[in-house]
């Protein structure tokens, strides 16, 4: 029930503070007893991470949000997430992270492909859309897209067979899909969204994605009340570079997923920007929400203008995630507020302000 | 626009100094005319073939089409719907141009575009995807080319059910192929006066299979010291793509990630009706073809845009070496758009087929 008056009230938030930034008038009732500051595991990662969660960590501490940071250093040249890091996720179930960097061609596998598959976060979300005051060749742009984070093409099953010879798995299961389809359609129901399409290349991997096809038809039965259509991938992306303002919730297997949300991120303002997370059906990990550009280049890292507004949107989904949504909406509010300002931007978004400039504009717009 | 001109008659001209490696025939001389197969295909495509026909022949272009239709039956020879014929012609006469056709559903033979791909070799798909100028869509300065294995990848069709709700599907990438298209990757930048080469890949995740094509790539570009070579991973490309399309110039990849890119920069510059393609196969063969579909909806009605298939024209003409009537024809097609006075529906004008290609041989 509370999950319930959660959402609406959400919706709520979101509608208004859509329109012209201004305070509510509805009071949160939270369950009696909870008041303890929660424990949220912090991974700040590679490039840009330690800059963009040292951000997230100053403004929850402005904003005296009921949680502490447990902090953990991952680097991605690791060959396996340390033993302590996830116990500690398992623990308190919620984590904040920056990007891992994984090194290109050889040997080691991506850690953050282990860490979802391990806690089995099925469900990968970006929530892409205009960000008022910022200046984009798109408009209308409100898009999810919910991607399949464990399976598909990210089974990293490869081998060599002769020589100069290389085959790669891509496996689609049944279950994966269908759980996946049903997040998916969950989420539009209860954020009151109207349209759910499903991308695919069934014309040409007729087993594969026809069997996610199959998946997606059979949940959408269930939601009479949500739109359901289909599209194939390449189409897809000429649609959303086209006319974007066509699609709702997109819900894609692994690879399809990562490139629709990629471009989706970058039609909607870029990636710096856009808030996601990874969630199963225990756990959450909150990062910024496209994977491109999560580790950013030496460049940034060392001028400090590192987008830290990526991830202190999904801190606020994160915040939603833990109950705690006033503090959610002021998060919310205040990063609104500094970017339809346009005083205090930082290099991706056209503006010079460094990533501390940005934070501290943030601080002081927070009620 | 002026500069965007001058670039590309820049860019075609440096190329009558190389011999493109696989070419040893010599394609024409002043007297014989070349001969060329032509697939108007179904649809809209016998009317942009006749408009087509009319602009090359305005042009004086000298080639004789040898034209062949799909037929309504299962030729047993070739197993599809494409008769030995058409393929001995394509085969013959090493050069092709194809409109588009429709895949009538049915089981028992195979798609013909997978016919025409396997029997032919064919084992790159080029596609340049440039901003009209006077056709104003939301990116202005896109100029590149993308270049798409064709044979293998994702696409090898080798899926099976392992347990019931189980399905896997089998990505192979070779070193023959991949250094394949890398080798005419490069090839092609350097012909046409091209800066950068960007191989597009995801290896980070898929490490082998990737991984080899990349190796492959990075062989074939220390052989070519003056063109920059840059890898890009995919999401990032796609990122970058949509927030600034001119930093790319020419993109090499693998078949799945090739037809999402492609796609997506044919929806740059304003979609599949605009955009030429041709396909490049071994021994020097190239099927020039319009990537659009066959439009049920307005066939017979005069109301088609030839252009994709016009300049997908234009780019066997180079392919064949007569580059000042490609070059004439080009410039015609891009004044007439341009001058805005006719211009078909999808572009937003209110021309007819016939009309449009008036003006472009007017232009000529």
């Amino acid at each position: 029930m509370s999950r319930r008056s959660l959402t609406l009230l959400k919706n709520l938030a979101r509608n208004s503070n859509a329109s012209c930034i201004q305070t509510r008038s509805v009071t949160y009732m939270p369950r009696p007893g909870d008041g303890s500051p929660r424990a949220v595991t912090l991974i700040p990662g590679d490039g840009i991470g330690p800059l963009v969660t040292n951000a997230v960590e100053q403004v929850m501490e402005a904003m005296h949000a009921p949680i502490y940071f447990e902090k953990y250093d991952v680097q991605g040249e690791m060959s396996r997430v340390p033993a302590e890091v996830m116990e500690s996720i398992r623990k308190n179930k919620v984590c904040l992270k920056g990007g891992l960097k994984t090194p290109v061609g050889g040997g080691v596998s991506s850690l953050n492909v282990q860490l979802r598959k391990e806690l089995d976060l099925f469900a990968s979300l970006v929530n892409c859309f205009n960000l008022p005051g910022l200046p984009t060749r798109h408009e209308n742009v409100d898009i999810v897209v919910i991607r399949e984070n464990t399976e598909g093409e990210y089974a990293g099953l490869e081998h060599e067979v002769v020589p100069g010879v290389v085959e790669s798995l891509k496996v689609i299961t049944k279950f994966c899909s269908e759980r996946i389809a049903k997040y998916a359609f969950e989420y539009a129901y209860l954020n009151n969204r109207k349209k759910v399409t499903a991308v695919h290349k069934a014309n040409i991997m007729k087993l594969a994605d026809g069997l996610f096809l199959e998946s997606c038809r059979e949940v959408a039965k269930k939601y009479p009340g949500i739109t359901y259509n289909e599209i194939i991938v390449d189409n897809c992306c000429m649609q959303l570079v086209a006319k974007p303002e066509q699609f709702d919730v997109m819900v894609t297997p692994n690879l399809y997923g990562n490139l629709v949300a990629n471009t989706a991120a970058g039609i909607a303002g870029g990636t710096g920007v856009m808030p996601g997370g990874n969630v199963g059906a225990d756990h959450a990990v909150f990062e910024q929400g496209a994977s491109a550009g999560n580790v950013g280049k030496d460049s940034i890292v060392r001028k400090n203008k590192a987008n830290p507004v990526a991830l202190l949107l999904s801190s606020a989904m994160m915040l939603r995630h833990l109950q705690f949504p006033s503090f959610a909406d002021r998060l919310e509010t205040a990063v609104k507020k500094v970017i339809s300002e346009g005083k205090c931007r930082t290099k991706d978004l056209g503006g010079q302000s460094t990533t501390q400039e940005v934070v501290d504009a943030v601080i002081a717009k927070l009620e | 626009m002026a500069a965007f001109l001058a670039r590309r008659l820049l860019g075609t001209s440096t190329s009558s100094s190389s011999a493109l490696m696989s070419s040893a025939r010599a394609f024409s001389s002043s007297t014989t005319p070349i001969k060329a197969t032509l697939f108007p295909g179904d649809g809209i495509g016998p009317e942009i073939a006749e408009s087509f026909k009319q602009v090359f022949t305005a042009a004086d272009v000298a080639i004789d089409w040898d034209e062949h239709y799909v037929s309504t039956e299962v030729d047993p020879r070739t197993n599809s719907f494409l008769t030995w014929e058409s393929l001995q012609s394509v085969l013959d006469n090493k050069v092709g141009l194809k409109g588009p056709m429709a895949t009538p559903i049915g089981k028992g033979h195979r798609s013909l575009n997978l016919t025409l791909r396997k029997e032919l070799n064919l084992y790159a798909n080029v596609r340049p995807c440039y901003s009209l100028p006077g056709y104003k869509t939301r990116y202005d300065d896109v100029d590149l080319i993308t270049i798409r294995e064709n044979t293998e990848g994702e696409y090898s069709g080798l899926e099976h059910q392992v347990v019931k709700g189980v399905v896997e599907s089998i990505k192979i990438i070779t070193r023959k192929a991949s250094m394949r298209v890398a080798e005419y990757a490069f090839l092609y930048a350097k012909t046409h006066g091209r800066k950068k080469v960007s191989a597009i890949h995801k290896a980070n995740i898929m490490q082998k299979t990737d991984g080899l094509f990349l190796q492959c790539c990075d062989e074939v570009a220390e052989k070519y010291p003056e063109i920059e070579y840059e890898k890009v991973v995919i999401d990032n490309c796609c990122m970058m793509l949509v927030k600034n399309p001119a930093l790319f110039d020419v993109l090499v990849m693998p078949n799945l990630y090739g037809d999402i890119i492609s796609d997506l920069c044919a929806g740059l510059v304003g979609g599949l009706g605009l955009t030429p393609s041709c396909n490049i196969g071994e021994d020097g063969i190239a099927l020039a073809e319009a990537v659009h579909g066959s439009a049920p909806d307005i066939a017979g009605k005069n109301l088609a845009n030839p252009t994709a298939l016009l300049l997908s024209g234009v780019m066997m003409l180079r392919h064949l070496k007569l580059n000042k009537q490609a070059e004439q024809i080009h410039s015609a097609i891009i004044n007439t758009i341009a001058e805005g006075k006719y211009r078909t529906a999808d572009l937003g004008g209110t021309s007819t087929t016939t009309e449009f290609t008036k003006a472009i041989c007017d232009h000529l």
